[in-house]
């Protein structure tokens, strides 16, 4: 399996305080990887670095088979690159049907002026429509997603990060607030996604992790602490003295 | 017979009594005989040889006879044309006073004496002539009126007498006033050559004005045109047509000038020959309306003066010619090439001294903006820095300010009680008007600035209008106290007015004010607990609406000072407080948001930067504010987040 | 398939059908081409008007829907005014130049016609000389060329400048605003090469048109600008009514998350600033005519703030807001400062509209951010009974500030 995502002793401080030390993290092609680890671990920092946000203050973000150097790039030539963010908290355009936030995230070209003459196709809607149904909105489309119900606006999130077809989708607690049925339809499609793509999870929830039944990742004090499947790493003595112990 | 006799002995008698009297004449009276026509009737060509010779003579008597000709007090005795000074002795009558012996030597009908009114002119000479007196004037004050009216009016003649007195001189100030002002009259009237140089090169550090004054003429030069460089002048540089410093136009102006060169036929003078020469609707062969281009024109006068009808133009090869045989020239007035080597020397280097004052000068301006600009930025640091609240109508704020000190001085007609009263006044003021509008409008618009900015847009505009509606349009005046009049004199490049010490002063103690209320007091520590988490705070026990109010008062307050302190040295209109608002918030923005130290540097580079820019473009300070704009937006091109960014998450992205 | 544009906007056919009412209704009444019984100076007002609409609507554009508070726009629109005033100005004052040269025994040079145009429009700043800027002044299209492209590139360069270095909401207001400051206080300068605080005047004289009366050319310019805004109505309706205009009001609501979407952020801020820009400055270039004169007082920040007082007291976000905002100001503005509105005697002080219109205005302002944050426009939620989103209280997302709760505009 290829690496699509290297990243390699990174630093980055706050007011000195250090947020992410010297962590270093790879991630293959078609791979679900869930990072845990305690608040402050540097969880959404390191997710913040890989998506441009911020910068580190030393180390490399290596991207993709042609080891493109990430840091150099913005955070939307990030995202054209091909790696998706979903926030902690959803953040959809709630001013805007469902059908204008998914097609907003359709993969097309993201210049002003090919915007500008952008005409909906139907082999556009055809695809809204197919997502809409992945994610279990297809009746709601031409609702405000304003309206929509807490979950419902995670999913319509997913949906977005789907239609935008990145390589790698970088997801911050997908399953906060969510009812256990709902759960269970975000595990599936984030399942569904991995097949294709990259996937990193950030999730508290030990028991989400579980259904993931992925490799994990344990985050502390900006550095990784350990890494395997979740059965390794919770029998590993440091984690759960620094964070399962707890 | 006996009659004849009588008569005879008596013109006898008189004869040998007058040559008594004119033998027993006193040296001044013969000196002033010597010239008795132009003490009589002096006129302004006369009178420097009378004054002359009478200082010559050195006679003791010769200050008095200045004054009292000076101040009409000279009389002339008509039947032997002798002078003498007089009293009234009432009865239409005079009693003459001998001017040697003060004596008096009877009493003479007015008819028989002349009085001497020499004119104003006459009278100006003679009061330069005295004031060589008054330097040896046992009185200190009139010594100095003396050299008063030598550095203002000095003459050759005063460099002698001034040499004279420092001797005897024995109050310390004006012997070195009067040190100083020999230099002075050395350098412009000695006629030894060293002693000029050792004056000059004496004066190389001095960045008195007398003493480039006194320098300055001495480089003064005249721009010449000759066939060939003259031998034996103190020439200051040769000059070459068509440089930078003597353009072809103007070089060949000098040689007109000096009639080596025909005068160029300018087109105006063309045009009027060729009006004047109109012939059938023709002029030089050309018909008129052929005549709408130079060319055209050129050829038709040519044809004129070809025909001698109007003077020939002199081509650019004439011009080229003419200059190629002269020799162009700047030629010192002073003919002395020591001296103006000496003096081009010294002015050189009080130049660099001059600068690096003025430089100082600058810097004490940007100063004193820097601290108007603190002052009325601060409130807004306060308002819009900590509490994130944007504050159109911070400006009206000032305006009030500057109005409640206006409204109390009309009540209180002494200014220095009236600006003790009217500060705290002020700030109760705008306080209660910040609160009030924190109260009913921003406290609703809270983590909404730009409706905020709108909001209080819509309040600014209210209150000037209602200023203006009150107080009119024209400027009110705040006067300030007499002991802020003046300025504090360091030399005579670098001054400073006390008013803008004040202003400095004040703003020094808001900084400190602030910085204490917003770091070591329960207030301040509530105002960052309320800023950086109004929830967590009330549930600590704030009251974050109280917080809000009172850090919204006091910025508001502070703007209200800060209009006192603005209008004691611009006018108060309605529109004061439009001037800064635009110029606060650069301040604000670019010391960085939320931190009295960050607006303290802003108001600071703010301050030199437009007084530097002022000092590039002296002439157009609108333009040094476009400057200084465009400087800001670049500048928050590199820190946009201001000189001292807050960083990191707290940072708010 | 994406049904045709006026059907998916049936309000833009709405707005245009009752421009077009306006424009023949006031033709008809006019002085000029109708029964006299609108005068030529109401017909002047009512086309300076419906340019103000458009300079709204560009407001509407960047602001209501972008999120971009720019306090800069009337900066571009003075400076088409300008453009397209120094072609009227210099060509009439090069007819009555060439005109009085034409008594003259000898038929005036090109240089004589120059230097007696120099002497008359520069003469009140102690001038003769025709500045540089002036080169293209003799062209009428090359200076409506000009004014698209200096305000453009004024505005493309600040923007560049501003949104590549990510300042944003008040912060850029406040830039903006330098920005304008610092514009008019150069023109203020009488070596800018426009006149100073003079400006340029006498530009309700067309040059080439000496022969129709003003009463006509009111109505025509009235024609004209109702055309450039009915045109700008819809562009800015195409503009907004696709993928980008969700693309900007996604800007405006959360910017960070649009960029993460792939979307280069800088660009489209800088697309619309740039282009409502240019829609400002064709208003001004229409306006100015019709008002006579134009001088740098026109572009103090108050001018573009007022700009978004009238956008807002119309209601943002929406185009027809913002139209029905600037007509229903300025309109009213007139009236009151024109002294028709009665005084109001109170006994001890009378209410003189002249004076405390502006308390008004300022005062009723802060009341509508406050209780009718939608403005006017809200009105017509009422009545199509459009009912926005109910969030039971709840946070209004990230993008706190630049939306209120229900700033929808379909």
């Amino acid at each position: 399996m290829s690496t699509l995502l290297e990243v390699s002793g990174i630093s980055v401080t706050f007011d000195g305080f250090r947020a992410i030390n010297n962590l270093s993290f790879r991630i293959g092609t078609a791979e679900m990887r869930a990072i845990i680890g305690p608040n402050g671990a540097g969880k959404t920092t390191f997710m913040d670095i890989v998506t441009g946000k911020t910068r580190p203050d030393e180390g490399r973000v290596i991207w993709g088979e042609k080891s493109i150097n990430l840091l150099k790039m913005n955070e939307s030539q990030i995202a054209r690159a091909g790696i998706g963010r979903k926030f902690q908290r959803p953040t959809v355009f709630e001013d805007q049907t469902v059908l204008e936030n998914l097609v907003m995230a359709l993969k097309k070209t993201r210049t002003p002026l090919s915007v500008l003459g952008y005409r909906r196709s139907s082999d556009d809607i055809d695809r809204v429509e197919a997502l809409a149904d992945e994610i279990g909105l297809r009746a709601e489309l031409p609702r405000k997603s304003g309206e929509l119900a807490h979950g419902q606006k995670q999913w319509l999130e997913i949906g977005m990060l789907l239609a935008q077809e990145p390589r790698l989708l970088l997801v911050d607690e997908p399953a906060a607030g969510m009812s256990p049925a709902e759960r269970e339809h975000t595990t599936a499609l984030l399942v569904e996604a991995a097949k294709t793509r990259a996937v990193v999870v950030v999730e508290h929830d030990m028991e989400f992790v579980r259904r993931l039944n992925c490799k994990v990742t344990v985050f502390h004090e900006g550095s990784v602490l350990a890494e395997g499947s979740l059965d390794h790493v919770t029998a590993n003595q440091h984690v759960i003295d620094v964070y399962l112990g707890r | 017979m006996t009659k004849l006799i009588l008569i005879g002995l008596r013109a006898a008698l008189f004869w040998m009594m007058t040559a008594l009297v004119a033998l027993a004449q006193t040296p001044i009276q013969d000196l002033l005989q010597t010239y008795q026509t132009e003490v009589a009737k002096p006129s302004r060509k006369s009178i420097d040889t009378v004054v002359d010779a009478l200082i010559a003579s050195g006679l003791p008597e010769t200050r008095q006879v200045l004054f009292k000709w000076q101040n009409k007090d000279l009389f002339q005795r008509n039947e032997d044309g002798l002078f003498f000074f007089a009293e009234d002795a009432g009865n239409d009558s005079y009693r003459l006073i001998d001017i040697a012996t003060g004596q008096s030597v009877g009493e003479y009908d007015r008819k028989a004496v002349t009085q001497l009114k020499p004119n104003a002119g006459v009278r100006g000479v003679i009061a330069n002539a005295l004031v060589q007196f008054q330097l040896t004037d046992p009185d200190p004050i009139k010594r100095a009126r003396g050299l008063q009216a030598i550095e203002r009016n000095a003459e050759p003649s005063h460099l002698k007498a001034l040499r004279a007195s420092i001797d005897g001189e024995d109050d310390p100030t004006l012997l070195a006033r009067k040190q100083r002002l020999e230099r002075i009259l050395t350098i412009s009237y000695d006629t030894d050559s060293a002693a000029r140089v050792a004056a000059i090169e004496s004066f190389s550090t001095d960045l008195g004005v007398d003493a480039r004054a006194a320098l300055n003429p001495l480089l003064a030069t005249t721009r010449k045109a000759a066939p060939g460089l003259p031998q034996g002048q103190n020439v200051a540089k040769t000059l070459k047509p068509g440089s930078d410093d003597l353009s072809r136009s103007a070089a060949y102006d000098l040689l007109v000038e000096a009639r080596l060169a025909p005068p160029l036929v300018p087109l105006s003078e063309q045009k009027a020959a060729l009006i004047a020469n109109i012939e059938n609707g023709q002029v030089g062969g050309i018909k008129l309306r052929q005549l709408d281009n130079d060319a055209a024109r050129a050829r038709a006068y040519a044809t004129l003066a070809g025909q001698g009808l109007a003077p020939p133009t002199v081509t650019e090869a004439d011009i080229d010619a003419a200059l190629a045989r002269h020799v162009f020239y700047d030629l010192y007035t002073e003919p002395d090439s020591a001296v103006t080597d000496a003096a081009e020397k010294a002015l050189t280097s009080i130049k660099t001294r001059v600068g690096l004052n003025q430089a100082l000068d600058l810097a004490l301006d940007g100063l004193s903006l820097a601290s108007i600009y603190f002052l009325a930025a601060i409130g807004l640091a306060i308002t819009f820095g900590v509490m994130g609240v944007i504050n159109m109508a911070h400006g009206e704020f000032i305006m009030m300010g500057a109005y409640t000190g206006y409204v109390v001085q009309q009540f209180i007609p002494n200014y220095t009680v009236s600006i003790i009263v009217a500060l705290p006044l002020a700030f109760a003021v705008t306080f209660a008007a910040g609160v009030a509008m924190e109260r009913l409008v921003i406290r609703w618009l809270y983590n909404r600035p730009l409706e905020t900015l709108l909001a209080t847009f819509g309040i600014s505009i209210a209150l000037q209008q209602i200023a203006k509606n009150i107080f009119g349009t024209q400027a009110r005046p705040l006067t300030s106290p007499g002991w802020l009049d003046g300025a504090l004199v360091l030399n005579d490049v670098v001054s400073i007015s006390y008013i803008r010490i004040a202003i400095f002063g004040l703003s020094l103690i808001f900084l400190v004010l602030l910085l204490f209320v917003l770091n070591k007091t329960r207030l301040g520590l509530e105002t960052r607990a309320v800023t950086q988490n109004p929830r967590m705070a009330a549930s600590m026990g704030i009251n974050p609406d109280k917080v809000n109010m009172l850090t919204f008062g006091l910025g508001s307050g502070i703007a209200g000072i800060a209009g006192v302190a603005i209008g004691l040295y611009a006018k108060v209109t309605s529109e004061l407080g439009a001037d800064y608002i635009v110029q606060s918030f650069m301040t604000v923005v670019v010391g960085g948001v939320g931190n009295i130290w960050g607006t303290l540097l802003g108001a600071t580079m703010i301050g030199f930067l437009q007084k530097g820019i002022e000092w590039l473009n002296p002439s157009n300070t609108l333009a040094a504010q476009t400057y200084m704009i465009i400087f800001i937006i670049i500048f928050i091109q590199f820190r946009p987040k201001g000189i001292i960014a807050l960083k990191g998450r707290a940072a708010g992205d | 398939m994406q049904k045709p544009f006026f059907i998916r906007n049936p309000s833009v056919m709405i707005f245009v059908a009752l421009l077009a009412a306006f424009t023949i209704g006031v033709t008809i009444l006019s002085q000029g081409f109708g029964i006299d019984v609108i005068s030529t100076s109401m017909v002047k007002t009512l086309g300076k008007t419906l340019c103000l609409c458009l300079i709204a609507l560009a407001m509407d554009l960047v602001w209501g829907y972008t999120g971009i508070l720019s306090l800069g726009h009337f900066a571009f629109f003075g400076l088409g005014g300008y453009m397209v005033g120094m072609w009227l100005m210099y060509e009439r004052t090069k007819a009555i130049v060439v005109n009085s040269l034409a008594e003259a025994p000898l038929p005036p040079t090109p240089n004589e016609i120059r230097e007696g145009i120099g002497t008359q429009i520069f003469g009140v700043v102690g001038g003769a000389e025709i500045p540089p800027i002036w080169v293209f002044a003799d062209s009428l299209t090359m200076q409506l060329a000009l004014v698209v492209l200096i305000p453009g590139i004024l505005a493309f360069v600040f923007g560049w400048l501003a949104f590549r270095s990510r300042v944003t909401g008040v912060y850029l207001s406040i830039l903006t605003q330098a920005m304008t400051l610092a514009l008019a206080l150069y023109l203020f300068q009488n070596d800018s090469g426009l006149r100073g605080n003079n400006g340029l005047s006498g530009l309700q004289n067309i040059p080439g048109a000496e022969g129709v009366p003003q009463s006509e050319l009111s109505v025509y310019f009235l024609w004209a600008s109702a055309l450039a805004l009915g045109l700008g109505y819809v562009l800015a309706a195409w503009i907004v009514g696709g993928k980008f205009g969700s693309v900007i009001r996604g800007i405006r609501d959360d910017e960070a998350r649009v960029r993460f979407l792939g979307y280069h952020v800088e660009s489209y801020k800088l697309f619309i600033f740039t282009v409502t820009a240019i829609i400002a400055a064709i208003a001004g270039a229409l306006y100015y005519p019709q008002a006579g004169i134009i001088n740098p007082a026109e572009m103090a920040p108050i001018a573009s703030i007022y700009l978004a007082v009238w956008v807002a007291i119309g209601g943002r976000g929406r185009l027809y807001g913002a139209v029905i905002g600037a007509g229903f100001v300025s309109l009213v503005s007139t009236w009151f400062t024109g002294g028709q509105a009665p005084d109001i005697p109170l006994g001890f002080y009378t209410v003189k509209w002249v004076d405390w219109w502006l308390v008004l205005l300022g005062l009723s302002f802060v009341l509508v951010t406050l209780f009718a944050p939608k403005g006017i426009g809200g009105l017509f939620d009422l009545i199509s009974g459009r009912i926005a989103p109910n969030r039971h209280g709840a946070d209004l997302g990230p993008g706190m500030g630049s939306l209120r709760e229900q700033e929808a505009e379909k």
